[in-house]
């Protein structure tokens, strides 16, 4: 293969890794302007729960989104049903293991009363939703007012946020100060990964579908593996995989699976490329949006859940701006406003794009006033740059 | 007559991995009415873009001579200042506006800052006495029917001075009153000094009114002929455009008529709350077994509503009356419904309501009935290639893959992935609702073989056209719609265009 050969096949995916080689860039200029910091264990670490609750409301977002709607009350509605969880376990004296489910309960049923405004009685979904914003950031400060922050004393709950998972128990002469079941977890990330694209890609060309080069996709088999060997190695330098982590693994792993390989999930994109269309196909564009916003809800009350975690507390202003972050998450990660495409994994690496901006330009001591510029930066130039791929394919 | 204004020179157009145009010529004589016609992805319309400045100058080879100078449009406002207008088949009208601020719309009449109300509303009526359409300019254009939105649209033309008038498919959407009235005011744009091409799939039209028509094919020009030469006719024509002669347009079948009942509507009515008014009133129609059942009846005279009625009421109609699907009363709630229960409904309005343009081929055909090929809600891939796969050979669907969008493919192609998508849910009854709108002869008889095939199998068929001769040509018996009404049932046999143009202006 020649560099020309290479030049091409990047250009023809760009808008395929546009994103990564975004993340990639940003996570390089970090790292030379922190001399190392940005890369370090501990900051990788911390990124990643940093990055949780936003990623979580961004993939419920991508649906909305994909369905043409917004939905702007998650922010406020993660604070408040955070102060929930933590009032629940604290004055009411909820276990854990029953405040967590009765918490995401209360968040399906939320989301399903944005649904029924927005399906049920035809109010545009920006104004339901703006609605539903000031109600929730009233009822937070209601439950909030009296106490001020709320301290949650359970170890469990707070392990969401701040705790990793056991490592394996074997001698501690053996790989000393490395997570061994992080380790273990990323080998079997990267065999599972080389299998399922050998897989797909030969079912592909059984068809007769068009695949990558053969050298392009042992190029990206390689970078794919690396990226995860270095990620887990660099996890496990610290305290291992974290439970944020691992729960914003599977809830991304869950709602890929939805969104790409199930009839529920094809039915959402029939409904975002063309509502009339897909309604006169025997689908019913109603009960799609009730599903799409109780999972908007339930995602929405799981970042809340996280983000107390994090905070070891419930306070007045959890879940400000926490929306517009995720919203901006899904549009770096490729969203179409004009409905119907949009990737969960894409609204994931969108939150982390975002969020390591944060992060990074915090590790520089940036001003936070420049910060609020760079991600509107950013955000422009991601959409603008999905536009302009966008016309330049057609 | 036999200065040119306009000619265009060895035009050439490559999109990536396509050769939309090669070496194309093209001369329009001042004041004529010049015909353009050619199957679809013969390169008319991208012709027509090369002209209006959509492709600019240097995104393709050739010369462009417009009005005695060799023009380089670089986008279309450079060829409406040179005095060419195009009007789409998708009118370009804001529905919420007025008549006379649409026609004005981009070309405002100023009086210092401000716009002058008076002298545009003056100007206005004078546009629209030109194009003979009386209507108070003050209306709302959404008001209007889809043939007076076109009269507006050239009215919005005429207002700027044009001296070459484009119109791409500019009957397709209209019925048989409002196409006489558009052809008459063309002739009559001649008299103002306007020249007229005209994209058109109707031969017949173009027959009546073009003084010389250039046929393309396969991005070529094929020739020009000359009606004052007595050179156009439809054989003719259709030989030049697919390159072969269809003898007969409509394709023979057997008839094998069974008494068995499909589907019967007794005393139906349908109250539209949206509109306030009664859309459907007390309608009776049965369906054999085997049977293609035509439709006819003006634009807007209640024959989709009807279809949708029927087809589980998604617009959510107030119904009246009993519905009988193979002797059993059913209620439909949704589509849903009418589909398990055999009977499916392929739209009039592909792009707008029918396909979803972004997906794939094999998304979309599979899209009403993916339960088939689903185990337990997860997609089954294989299953559904193979599904797809099988629908594109026995169409003959062309696309390159089975993950092209639909977007990409020709008009005839949608349509055929739309009737694919159809015959998928298995249906024992197919409403067609304009089967071949917009699309080109050969794709058409394409079309009709699919149906008959389909109804020689036991399907029955109701097809809903505005083309006279399709529906005499295809159906078993005829209905005829007339304002929510049916106004007449006549066996094929006794069935003529008076008889039904009669009945359905009733």
């Amino acid at each position: 293969m020649t560099v020309q050969d290479l030049r091409k096949a990047l250009r023809q995916n760009v808008r395929d890794y546009g994103m990564y080689i975004a993340l990639f860039a940003i996570m390089a200029i970090f790292t030379i302007t922190t001399q190392g910091v940005f890369l370090s264990s501990r900051n990788i670490a911390n990124l990643i729960n940093q990055t949780g609750y936003i990623a979580v409301l961004a993939v419920g977002m991508t649906l909305v989104i994909v369905i043409r709607h917004i939905d702007l009350s998650v922010g406020f509605l993660a604070g408040f049903l955070g102060a929930i969880a933590a009032i629940a376990m604290v004055y009411w004296h909820f276990p854990v293991f029953v405040a967590i489910p009765f918490v995401l309960v209360l968040g399906v049923l939320a989301g399903l009363a944005t649904a029924f405004l927005v399906a049920q009685l035809g109010i545009p979904s920006f104004v339901a939703s703006l609605a539903g914003w000031l109600i929730y950031r009233g009822a937070l400060l209601l439950v909030t007012v009296k106490t001020g922050t709320i301290v949650i004393p359970d170890p469990i709950f707070n392990a969401i946020g701040n705790g990793f998972i056991p490592d394996l128990p074997v001698g501690a002469s053996f790989l000393p100060g490395v997570h061994k079941l992080t380790l273990l977890l990323g080998a079997a990330a990267v065999v599972w990964s080389i299998i399922g694209q050998i897989k797909s890609r030969r079912s592909k060309k059984a068809y007769g579908f068009e695949v990558i080069p053969a050298d392009m996709f042992v190029i990206k088999m390689i970078f794919l593996s690396a990226l995860i060997a270095v990620i887990s190695w660099n996890l496990a330098g610290y305290n291992g995989l974290s439970w944020t982590l691992v729960v914003v693994l599977v809830v991304v792993a869950i709602y890929d699976f939805i969104s790409t390989r199930t009839v529920l999930g094809r039915h959402i994109y029939a409904v975002g490329g063309n509502p009339e269309a897909a309604e006169l196909s025997g689908i019913s564009v109603k009960k799609i949006t009730f599903v799409v916003f109780g999972s908007m809800g339930l995602l929405t009350a799981l970042s809340g859940i996280l983000f107390a975690s994090r905070l070891q507390s419930a306070t007045i202003k959890a879940g400000e701006l926490f929306e517009l972050d995720s919203i901006a998450a899904a549009y770096i990660g490729g969203v179409s406003a004009a409905g119907g495409v949009g990737k969960v994994i894409g609204s994931l690496v969108g939150a982390l794009v975002y969020m390591s901006l944060t992060s990074g330009m915090n590790l520089m001591g940036t001003d936070i006033a420049l910060q609020y510029v760079m991600r509107g930066a950013v955000l422009a130039a991601a959409v603008i740059f999905d536009v302009t791929t966008r016309k330049a394919k057609k | 007559m036999d200065t040119p204004i306009l000619e265009m020179r060895g035009i050439t157009k490559i999109f990536p991995g396509v050769r939309a145009l090669s070496d194309v010529s093209f001369r329009v004589q001042e004041r004529e009415i010049h015909c353009l016609v050619g199957e679809n992805g013969a390169g008319k319309s991208t012709l027509m873009k090369v002209l209006s400045g959509v492709h600019p100058h240097g995104s393709y080879e050739g010369e462009i001579l417009f009005a005695g100078k060799t023009q380089t449009f670089h986008g279309i406002a450079d060829s409406e200042k040179a005095g060419i207008a195009i009007i789409y088949q998708e009118l370009a009208l804001v529905p919420e506006m007025t008549v006379y601020e649409n026609i004005f719309l981009g070309n405002e009449i100023r009086k210092g800052f401000t716009v002058d109300w008076n002298e545009t509303i003056r100007r206005a009526t004078e546009m629209l006495s030109k194009v003979r359409l009386s209507v108070n300019p003050s209306t709302k254009v959404k008001d209007l029917g889809v043939g007076k939105q076109q009269l507006v649209e050239i009215a919005k033309a005429l207002s700027r001075d044009v001296k070459l008038l484009i119109l791409d498919e500019p009957t397709a959407a209209l019925n048989e009153d409002d196409c006489d009235n558009l052809l008459g005011l063309i002739r009559g744009l001649k008299e103002h000094g306007v020249t007229c091409i005209m994209i058109s799939h109707k031969l017949r039209e173009v027959i009546r009114i073009a003084d010389r028509v250039t046929v393309l094919r396969d991005g070529s020009t094929i020739c020009t002929l000359d009606a004052s030469k007595g050179e156009v006719s439809e054989p003719v024509l259709i030989k030049h455009m697919v390159g072969r002669s269809i003898d007969n347009i409509y394709p023979t079948r057997r008839h094998d008529r069974s008494d068995e009942n499909v589907l019967e509507v007794r005393n139906w009515s349908a109250y539209a709350p949206k509109l306030g008014r009664t859309i459907i009133k007390d309608v009776n129609l049965r369906v054999n077994r085997g049977e293609i059942v035509g439709l006819a009846g003006l634009m807007g005279s209640g024959r989709t509503e009807l279809a949708h009625s029927i087809f589980g009421n998604p617009d959510g109609y107030r119904l009246e009356g009993e519905l009988l699907v193979r002797g059993e009363r059913k209620h439909f709630r949704g589509p849903e419904d009418a589909i398990r229960a055999g009977v499916a409904y392929a739209t009039e309005d592909r792009k707008g309501n029918g396909l979803i343009l972004i997906q794939d081929v094999k998304q979309n055909i599979t899209l009403a009935n993916l339960a088939e090929v689903a185990r337990r809600g997860i997609m089954d891939d294989h299953a559904e290639v193979k599904v797809a796969d099988g629908y594109k050979t026995a169409l003959r669907i062309r696309t390159p893959s089975l993950e092209q969008a639909v977007s990409n493919l020709s008009g005839g192609n949608q349509q055929k992935v739309s009737v694919a998508k159809w015959l998928f849910v298995k249906p024992h009854l197919l409403f067609l609702d304009e089967p071949t709108r917009g699309i080109d002869v050969g794709a058409k008889y394409e079309i009709y073989t699919i149906m008959n095939d389909l109804v020689e199998r036991g399907m029955s068929i109701v097809m809903i056209s505005s083309e006279l001769p399709e529906i005499l040509g295809m159906s078993d018996r005829i209905y005829v719609v007339s304002s929510g009404r049916i106004a007449g049932e006549l066996p094929v046999g006794e069935a003529t265009q008076e008889k039904i143009m009669t009945l359905a202006t009733s």
